[in-house]
């Protein structure tokens, strides 16, 4: 068995973070005046932090043998999300539905 | 909802009822007469060895296909003659719609998914794959899926809204009947069982390779397999969502395709075919990594160019999930949209024509064997050539609204899926037959199959083309003798016909050679390359005795020429064995049960029957089984008998 | 963390290793699931047929309270795995009983909010947004409450086998699961709950 720190540092950090960036988000939302698609984008943006955290901190997508394809793969996975999310909207609400 | 249980009133299909029942009864019978359940139930049915999953995965597409090739003649003699009343509108739009769906799920994939369990492991050196006894499950979702589809057209009744299905059609409102449902559960069946075979491939050749096989080492039919199991776990998930969305909107009264209700039907076609477009390649990419096994192997030289053939594969892959929008330029995209995808569509022309170069140049100056297996590949570069060019024409979005829905297109995507899947299919067949079996297919009958299934292709789809650019839209049951098509089609029919000959000779074939060719036709009949050769025909169940190391490309090829082919005693160990499992069929019929009920929308039944499919799950959970050693002296002992000196 | 010398248990064996990146390239599959129905839920946002929006029903608070439990539930399944590989079978089945109470919580609010549209008059079948809604936010509720039946049966291996090989490696790929589905609903906070807000 490895050693590991009895102090689970990583994952606190990661609760605390992630805990801060849901209440910033929600603070942006209802306690800011900035735009909503600027306010759109901001949260986006901590999403995206969020999602990082989870995967970073505590899937540890880099850990054993196959790290690197783990990366490779969820890269792969988040361009095919970002292909169909924006592909999709893209396709559908220009040309027949904006006429 | 409107149904009858089953279907009535029509003589043909009365008479195909009858008929399934009758052969039902008379398989159960002749294998309770020899005795046989024991041995199908242990021997195949829980097996968990990829080469009979292989197996039965081809059976399965064999079968298929003739069922898919039926439905093609029937639409061919319905239009050989205008005003022709041989089928109604409502029978050919149910032929047609299965016609398309039995030919690419449920004979292309499994097909080319049972030469992949076969050959994989085998070329990279491995026992088995990583999973065994998913890749079961992956069998027998797939199969089931395909009986539940299959016995749509005397239960319950057919889909009948073209492969596609596209929304409103396919939808409650204009098809309130039964047959719908079956798309949408069946589709969903198999498409979850291909899901798992990809994850379990990609592990297979990424974690499994024998020592010194780099990435760059693989022969190409592994690096077409790798990518194509990329391909269906990106494509698969989409279409399991756009079906699930289906099911909804015709069971459960939801909206996602109804306007008046704020939804939207065009995001059904473009869910579909997010999905669909890259479906066409992964059944195409398997085929190029079969050609280039058998046309390096007949031209004894190495594959030209193995880089950039690699190269033009990932690049196909990853162009062919961008290119979605070309099946429907005409459905009222912006023009920003149609140019972007007019552009990426003509841009996977540029890997696809390397690679025919590529083959082209390795026969080059090699000394070409004309056996079926090359016959095969070399009529694949002038016809997929002619469905690749005629491709590039579709691909423009200006022009596609002329072609678009017509003749032309069908003529174009079977000149791209018959040389693409199904020539490719029988050159691996007449390739790997002695490695599957330990016999060879009979090269003289195959020439018959060979010419007249290539002819009787010609004849069948070059005339689409022509009615096609003179106007005939697809799916048009009939014509009148005004509009001058019908010598064309009459000329089709007539090759439709020459081609049934073809494939009559391959079932003839088979059975001769199962019957008279010789057992003796040693390891390695075609004096190949790649490491499958380098095992007995057939293959033992543990594959290779030991783990060959790696150095070269072409590793087999190599160790032949410098001798340095042969094992060591010493070598040979106890091997792991997975044991066989009863796991995997019992919850792909749980899967098929359910599916069942669910077409017909008793959701009380189909709730009580997956508590099967959830029993199934908590059974493996908690099965620790660990498989089970071969004993180092067994294993010498059938490794004497083939190899003769050890 | 920090001194991380050699690999933990279920890295152990070659099979282990096959099984996690198989898992992982599982959830690569999962994103491209949830990014379609993203996709729909975003085409059809609007498609309300006259009928409420999410802002008319969107409850906050509830939707805050899931989102701390699953947050929770998330670091609380960490520490499990913190415990698994400090070997300390007992510390692990707690911090796993206390995700799976947090991952009932959250179903039990998510059901209750689900019931509160109903009555709002927003269903599956009252428009595409409803339906779209409800399917997106279903299959992430099925798939929580698949989740914990995955993990009351890992608890009953745990408990009869002990921590091995094996059971540490299902252990392991239940928690990845779990981080997963957090990760989805951090998704789904933003970008239809905060977003249906700021409409
Ligand atoms: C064996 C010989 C074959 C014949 C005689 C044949 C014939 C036909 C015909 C007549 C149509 C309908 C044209 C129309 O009226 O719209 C059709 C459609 C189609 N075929 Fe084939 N075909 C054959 C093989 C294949 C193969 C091997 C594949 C795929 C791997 C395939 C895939 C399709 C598809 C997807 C459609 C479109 C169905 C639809 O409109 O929904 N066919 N075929
Ligand atoms: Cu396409």
């Amino acid at each position: 068995m490895k050693k590991q720190s009895m102090f689970p540092l990583n994952h606190v950090l990661g609760f605390v973070l992630s805990i801060a960036l849901t209440v910033g988000a929600v603070f942006i939302v209802y306690q800011t005046d900035f735009s909503a698609s600027v306010k759109m984008n901001i949260i986006g943006t901590l999403a995206i932090f969020q999602a990082l955290i989870q995967l970073i901190m505590f899937m540890h997508i880099t850990e054993g043998k196959s790290g690197g394809i783990n990366i490779i793969n969820i890269a792969y996975a988040i361009f095919l999300a970002i292909v169909v999310v924006a592909g999709s909207i893209w396709v559908l609400t220009t040309g027949h539905a904006a006429m | 909802m409107k149904y009858d249980f089953f279907v009535t009133g029509d003589p043909i299909i009365l008479m195909s009822q009858i008929g399934i029942g009758l052969t039902m009864i008379g398989l159960i019978a002749l294998i309770t007469y020899l005795k046989k359940w024991t041995y199908l139930w242990k021997e195949w049915f829980t097996t968990v060895d990829h080469k009979k999953i292989g197996i039965m995965y081809i059976i399965a597409g064999v079968l298929m296909f003739f069922r898919g090739g039926v439905d093609g003649l029937m639409m061919k003699a319905q239009t050989s003659r205008p005003g022709l009343e041989l089928l109604n509108a409502q029978h050919y739009d149910e032929i047609f719609t299965t016609h398309g769906i039995v030919m690419i799920l449920f004979m292309a994939m499994p097909m080319l998914i049972g030469i992949m369990n076969v050959l994989i492991p085998l070329q990279i050196g491995a026992r088995d794959v990583a999973f065994p006894k998913l890749n079961a499950l992956s069998f027998w979702s797939f199969f089931v899926a395909a009986l539940l589809f299959n016995i749509s057209f005397v239960i319950g009744g057919s889909p009948d809204a073209g492969w596609t299905s596209y929304f409103p059609l396919a939808g409650k409102e204009f098809s309130p009947d039964i047959g719908n449902n079956y798309y949408a559960i069946a589709l969903q069946i198999s498409g979850i069982g291909t899901l798992a075979t990809g994850i379990n491939f990609i592990v297979t050749i990424l974690k499994m390779r024998a020592p010194g096989m780099k990435l760059l080492k693989m022969p190409m039919f592994t690096w077409t397999s790798l990518v194509t199991s990329v391909l269906i776990v990106a494509a698969f998930p989409i279409l399991t969502i756009a079906l699930l969305m289906m099911t909804l909107d015709r069971m459960f009264g939801a909206h996602f395709f109804t306007v008046a209700a704020g939804g939207d039907p065009m995001l059904w076609l473009n869910l579909f075919w997010l999905w669909g477009h890259p479906e066409v390649y992964i059944v195409v990419l398997p085929a190029f990594g079969m050609f280039s096994e058998v046309i390096a192997t007949f031209s004894r030289k190495n594959l030209f160019g193995y880089v950039t053939m690699v190269v033009s594969i990932v690049a196909i892959a990853f162009l062919s999930m961008l290119v979605w929008v070309h099946h429907f330029y005409t459905m009222g995209n912006s023009a920003a949209v149609n140019s972007v995808f007019s552009i990426t569509t003509m841009m996977i022309a540029i890997p696809t024509g390397v690679k025919i170069f590529n083959w082209l140049f390795t026969m080059r100056k090699g000394k070409i064997q004309f056996s079926n297996a090359m016959l095969w590949s070399l009529a694949f570069i002038p016809c997929f050539t002619i469905g690749g060019v005629t491709g590039v024409m579709l691909a423009m979005a200006a022009a596609d609204y002329q072609y678009h829905n017509t003749m032309f297109l069908v003529a174009h995507f079977h000149y791209v899926l018959i040389p693409g899947v199904v020539f490719a299919v029988f050159a691996g067949l007449y390739y790997w037959w002695p490695k599957m079996f330990g016999f060879a297919l009979n090269e003289k009958i195959g020439k018959w199959h060979f010419w007249l299934f290539v002819i009787g292709f010609n004849l069948t789809f070059m005339p689409m083309f022509f009615v096609g650019l003179d106007g005939m839209s697809r799916r048009m049951y009939t014509y009148s003798e005004s509009t001058g098509w019908a010598p064309w089609l009459g000329f089709s029919a007539v090759g439709s016909l020459v081609m049934a000959a073809g494939f009559a000779a391959l079932v003839y074939n088979l059975y001769w050679s199962f019957r008279y060719a010789s057992r003796d036709v040693g390891s390695d009949p075609w004096d190949a390359r790649t490491l499958e050769w380098a095992t007995a025909s057939p293959v033992q169940e543990y594959n290779f005795a030991v783990i060959p190391e790696v150095t070269e490309l072409d590793q087999f090829w190599k160790d032949k020429k410098e001798g340095t082919n042969k094992i060591k005693k010493e070598d040979i160990k106890d091997i792991h064995m997975p044991s066989n499992s009863a796991v995997p069929i019992i919850m792909g019929v749980a899967f098929g049960i359910v599916g069942f009920f669910l077409v017909f929308e008793m959701f009380i039944l189909s709730a009580i029957f997956s508590v099967g499919i959830i029993a199934c799950l908590i059974a493996n959970s908690f099965d620790y089984d660990d498989g089970y050693h071969i004993p180092a002296k067994k294993v010498l002992e059938t490794e004497r008998k083939w190899r003769g000196d050890l | 963390m920090a001194s991380q010398t050699s690999t933990p248990l279920e890295y152990s064996t070659h099979q282990n290793e096959m099984t996690i990146l198989g898992f992982w390239i599982f959830l690569g599959a999962e994103i491209v699931l949830f990014a379609t129905l993203f996709a729909g839920y975003f085409v059809l946002e609007n498609g309300v047929a006259d009928g409420p929006t999410l802002k008319d029903i969107l409850m906050m608070k509830d939707v805050l309270i899931e989102t701390f439990l699953l947050l929770t539930s998330s670091f609380t399944m960490g520490l499990a795995l913190h415990q698994m590989r400090q070997n300390n079978l007992k510390g692990m089945l707690i911090f796993t009983v206390i995700t799976l109470l947090l991952g009932a919580g959250f179903m039990y609010m998510e059901i209750n909010e689900f019931i509160h549209y109903v009555h709002e008059g927003v269903t599956m079948q009252t428009s595409a947004f409803g339906s779209a809604l409800f399917t997106l936010l279903g299959t992430h509720g099925v798939h929580v409450t698949l989740g914990i039946g995955w993990v009351i049966l890992l608890i009953i291996q745990l408990v009869r086998r002990g921590i091995t090989p094996v059971t540490s490696r299902k252990f392991f790929i239940v928690s990845l699961y779990w981080h997963f589905l957090d990760v989805i609903w951090i998704f789904i906070f933003t970008f239809v709950y905060l977003k249906g807000a700021l409409m």
